[in-house]
């Protein structure tokens, strides 16, 4: 009996770890790291100089980070906030992807039209590939056989054959495409545009372009709809996707391609990312530095969080 | 006791039933605050989101942050139409005959007050209907505890028209509170502005509208609405309705008030 007290004592003791959001702040060299279940944040960790792109290894063990301005990608242990080591990235990394062989990270060098490929095992570069000019946008194939980049300057999405790393197709986007994802099982490739104020679907097999998304706002000038970053829901159902100094959130039909909602969120929003089970949605908002929560089910906006200034980047760290 | 209940009950149905065959006043009532909802918000080009403030989460619409003030508005036009049929029961002389009933003044007054505040958050749930079917909604628990607040502000706004009525002789009278009364009050408040915002153009505005009881019993219904308590706004709305109450009171007192004064 007295065990079992003990025993129950001892669970009740014991903290319960909530899920957590880390954003990246460009302007305060911060993480503010957000706990899911009280939508406060919780801690803050000093960055590299102006980190964008985050993101996790698959166990969660290692968080990379684009410190754009110190010229790396940092990698922290998520448990205490060290910076454990540097790794070799080129120039200016603003986003990267990780490879599905949780070991090769993509890296876009904005100011050298690269695109750097880096084992983080072995801390070297593997490979660096010339693409167009001011490369931002990445993102791989399910099957990790396809990495994309996409070009700001040259307006195109480079299709990269993972094992030549040589670029085997170009396809033609709408004006500064800034951020790319492979949807419904790697079949299709997103990438949007950030002054065509469009998002253009590709088929991979094929390479061509298969619909195009278009917003429009009322009352709100065109100029302002600026889409960049965007995330599918459970079963790629929709996609969500920050329209910038529009300072909504377009809710997007992903087998019609038509947008059904619009979102208010904070001003100029950047990136996202999803709770565990995908009910919400944690958006950054560049200027107004605060993040917003959206219930997905409901398509609205619920909570507004403070956090440092200039949030850009976004990502969940499951602690269960 | 026996008697005061029936006195209760025929105040509150006369001032129903009255409500029920005017179906141009209840329409008036719900057109108005939705004409504000549905042109003025939409023209005032707030797209982009207002700032958060309390009780506010996150960034809301225009339509969302007047939609607390026009409840007060409709409160506010409901007080003074309940004052003007005051007027106009004194010009028939059926006042006259309220006034005999063997009953303290004060309670007959409070009877009047009731049956114009349950009128006034009636149509208040009606125009929050309308709004919720233009998809402007607000948190589901939070119509029902905006219920009591908007009870409050509307004893508050009746018992200022009750006061003002003793005040009003004749019905022509009624252009002047609207001039005098109601806009100064409704413009000079939180409903269509919050108040930040006026100490950005004048302080001397915002200190005025900080005084003004209608931005307290807005404030009130806002954070209400958002399942919120705000205990400034309520202290001062229970301070005003008291006020205008003991106004109302003293003004339809026979021995001294301002009846016999005037009339």
């Amino acid at each position: 009996m007295k065990l079992t007290t003990a025993l129950a004592t001892l669970l009740l003791m014991t903290p319960a770890y909530a899920d957590e959001i880390w954003v990246t702040n460009e302007k305060d060299d911060t993480i503010s790291v957000i706990d899911v279940d009280t939508l406060e944040v919780i801690k803050t960790y000093p960055t590299g100089e102006r980190p964008r792109g985050i993101t996790f290894s698959h166990d969660f063990s290692r968080v990379y980070i684009c410190a754009s301005d110190s010229d790396a990608v940092q990698v922290m242990d998520p448990a205490t906030g060290e910076i454990l080591h540097d790794l070799p990235s080129g120039e200016d990394p603003e986003q990267f992807v990780l490879h599905p062989d949780d070991r090769h990270l993509y890296i876009a060098n904005e100011d050298d039209a690269i695109t750097t490929v880096v084992d983080t095992q072995t801390r070297t570069v593997v490979a660096q590939i010339d693409v167009g000019i001011e490369p931002e946008g990445m993102a791989v194939s399910p099957d990790g056989k396809i990495a994309i980049t996409t070009s700001e300057t040259t307006n195109m999405a480079h299709w990269i054959d993972t094992e030549t790393q040589q670029i085997f197709a170009n396809s033609l986007v709408d004006s500064r495409p800034r951020h790319a994802e492979f949807v419904k099982d790697g079949t299709e490739l997103w990438v949007s545009s950030e002054i065509g104020g469009t998002l253009s679907v590709f088929d991979r097999d094929t390479q061509a372009e298969k619909a195009k998304i278009e917003f429009k706002l009322p009352n709100i000038h065109p100029d302002r709809i600026q889409p960049v970053g965007f995330e599918l829901s459970a079963g790629d159902e929709f996609a969500f996707v920050a329209l910038g100094p529009a300072n909504h959130v377009a809710v997007v039909n992903a087998a019609t391609y038509e947008v059904e909602d619009y979102i208010l969120v904070g001003r100029r929003v950047w990136h996202m990312a999803f709770n565990a089970d995908k009910t919400q949605l944690f958006t950054t908002n560049g200027v107004s530095g605060d993040v917003t929560v959206i219930d997905v089910a409901s398509r609205k906006a619920i909570k507004s969080i403070k956090v440092g200034r200039f949030p850009w980047g976004a990502a969940l760290r499951p602690t269960n | 006791m026996t008697r005061y209940l029936p006195a209760f009950r025929a105040i509150t149905t006369r001032e129903a039933l009255r409500f029920l065959h005017q179906r141009e006043r209840f329409l008036a009532a719900l057109v108005r605050p939705l004409v504000w909802l549905l042109v003025f918000a939409a023209g005032f080009r707030a797209a982009l989101g207002l700032s958060i403030t309390p009780p506010y989460q996150t960034y809301i619409t225009y339509e969302t942050y007047i939609v607390p003030g026009l409840c007060g508005m409709i409160l506010l036009f409901n007080g003074m139409q309940s004052s003007l049929s005051l007027v106009y029961d004194r010009e028939m002389g059926s006042m006259r005959l309220l006034l005999t009933a063997p009953l303290p003044r004060w309670f007959l007054l409070f009877s009047k007050l009731c049956a114009a505040t349950f009128i006034g958050v009636l149509q208040c749930y009606t125009f929050l209907a309308v709004a919720w079917a233009f998809d402007i909604t607000l948190p589901p628990l939070g119509y029902l505890t905006a219920l009591p607040a908007l009870i409050l502000a509307g004893l508050m706004l009746g018992a200022l028209g009750l006061a003002l009525s003793s005040f009003i002789k004749q019905l022509e009278n009624f252009a002047g509170v609207m001039n005098f009364v109601i806009f100064p009050m409704f413009f000079l408040s939180s409903a269509l502005y919050p108040l930040w915002k006026m100490a950005e153009s004048s302080e001397l505005l915002h200190d005025i509208c900080a005084a003004n009881p209608f931005t307290h019993a807005v404030e009130l219904i806002r954070f209400a609405l958002y399942v919120d308590i705000a205990p400034w706004p309520l202290l001062w709305t229970v301070l005003a309705t008291l006020v205008f109450m003991a106004l109302a009171i003293w003004g339809y007192d026979p021995a001294r008030g301002l009846v016999r004064r005037k009339g």
